[in-house]
C-alpha cells in the first residue's frame, strides 16, 4: 500500500468532477435507447427486430444470473423462461421506455422460481464501519492507507485479471446486496427501477448500494496494493 | 477495521459519497461535500477509488456468455411474440 498524501489534491479533485460528470452522462445510456426502439417497434408488431432484442436482453439476463447464482445451466434457462414470459406478456409492457426494469423483473422472478440459492456468499448484513479505512496525520498531514488507484485504467477495457477480481469480489457480496449492485451499477437501472424490481425501498436500495460499493472496492485495493508490492519486488529482482 | 482517527465530517461524508456520485443529493448537501473534499486529501483519494469501482462495475462485461440460441428455442419465443401479437392488431406483414 502507499500512503496517499495531499500531493495529488488538485488533479484528483479535478479528475474527480470531472469523472462524475462523465459517469452520469455515459455513453451505455444510448443501449438503453437502442432497446427502447426496439421494444417500440416490436409493440408495433415489427418482427425484423425481433432477433436483435432476444440477443440484447439475453445476453443481459445471462449476465445478472450468471452473477447472481454461479451456475451456467441455471443462467442458460432462466434466459430462456424469462423471454418466454416476456414475450407470452408481452402485451403488458405499457411504456417501452421501461422495458428495461420489466424485463428484469420477470428475471428476477424467474431466478426464484428455480428456487436454488447461490452457490456464493449466504446473506447477511454488512457496515458501515468495516469498511472505512484507518486515518492517520504525520507530520501535519492527514494520511490514509489506500493502494495506488492512479495505474488503473480508466477506459473500457479491463484486464483479464482484474476482471477476475472483481468477479471474484462480486460472488464474495451477499446475495441481497449482489443484486442490487447488479442492477444498479452494471445494468445501470435507477434507484427507483431497482426498488421496484426488488420489492424494496429506496432507502435501502441505496444503502445497499453504498456498502457494495464499498466491499468491492476495498477487495480491490487490496489487490491493486498486492499488485503494487508484488511490481516492486519483481523490478528490484529484475534489476 | 476500526474508523481511527477520522473526524466526524469525514465520516459523514464516507456515509454519502455514493448518494453523491449518483448525483442523489440535494445541492446544498453536494457543495459541503465538494468543500469538504478539497480541504481533505484523504477523503479525496477515497472518493476517487469508489469512483474508479463504480466505473470498473459499469464498462464490465462477463467472461461466460451464454451458447448460441437454438432453432427449436428462438421458435418457441417467436411464437409465443406472434401470439400475443395479434392482439396488438398489427397490419404489418409477417417476415
Amino acid at each position: 500500500m502507499t500512503e496517499v498524501t495531499a500531493r495529488h489534491l488538485y488533479t484528483a479533485f479535478a479528475s474527480f468532477v470531472v469523472g462524475q460528470a462523465r459517469y452520469n452522462q455515459s455513453g451505455t445510456n444510448l443501449g438503453r435507447e437502442i432497446e427502447v426502439e426496439l421494444a417500440r417497434r416490436l409493440m408495433m408488431g415489427d418482427t425484423e427486430v425481433f432477433d436483435r432484442f432476444v440477443e440484447h436482453f439475453r445476453a443481459k439476463i445471462f449476465q445478472y444470473t450468471w452473477l447472481m447464482c454461479g451456475q451456467r445451466e441455471d443462467a442458460e434457462e432462466v434466459a430462456q423462461d424469462t423471454l418466454l414470459k416476456v414475450f407470452e406478456s408481452f402485451d403488458q409492457l405499457r411504456q417501452p421506455e421501461r422495458v428495461r426494469p420489466w424485463v428484469f423483473r420477470i428475471a428476477k422472478n424467474a431466478c426464484l422460481m428455480k428456487r436454488r440459492k447461490s452457490i456464493f456468499a449466504p446473506d447477511r448484513e454488512l457496515s458501515l464501519d468495516e469498511f472505512m479505512p484507518s486515518k492517520s496525520h504525520a507530520h501535519g498531514e492527514a494520511k490514509i492507507e489506500i493502494a495506488d488507484w492512479s495505474s488503473l485504467p480508466d477506459d473500457r477495457v479491463l484486464q483479464a485479471e482484474m476482471k477476475e477480481v472483481l468477479e471474484g469480489a462480486i460472488a464474495a457480496l451477499p446475495e441481497n446486496y449482489r443484486s442490487v449492485i447488479l442492477l444498479r451499477d452494471m445494468e445501470e437501472l435507477s434507484t427507483q427501477e431497482t426498488a421496484q424490481v426488488l420489492d424494496l425501498s429506496e432507502d435501502t436500495v441505496k444503502t445497499r448500494l453504498h456498502r457494495a460499493r464499498l466491499a468491492l472496492r476495498a477487495k480491490l485495493d487490496d489487490y491493486l496494493g498486492t499488485a503494487s508490492r508484488r511490481t516492486v519486488v519483481e523490478g528490484m529482482g529484475g534489476a | 477495521m476500526e474508523p481511527q482517527g477520522h473526524s466526524e465530517n469525514c465520516q459523514q461524508i464516507f456515509a454519502l459519497l455514493s448518494d453523491y456520485l449518483n448525483l442523489e443529493l440535494p445541492a446544498d448537501a453536494c457543495e459541503e461535500i465538494e468543500n469538504h473534499l478539497a480541504g481533505c486529501p484523504p477523503c479525496i483519494e477515497f472518493a476517487e477509488s469508489l469512483r474508479k469501482t463504480v466505473e470498473l462495475c459499469s464498462h464490465y462485461r462477463p467472461t461466460e456468455l451464454p451458447t448460441a440460441l437454438g432453432e427449436q428455442a428462438r421458435n418457441e419465443l417467436l411464437a409465443a411474440y406472434k401470439k400475443v401479437r395479434i392482439g396488438y392488431g398489427s397490419l404489418l406483414p409477417d417476415k
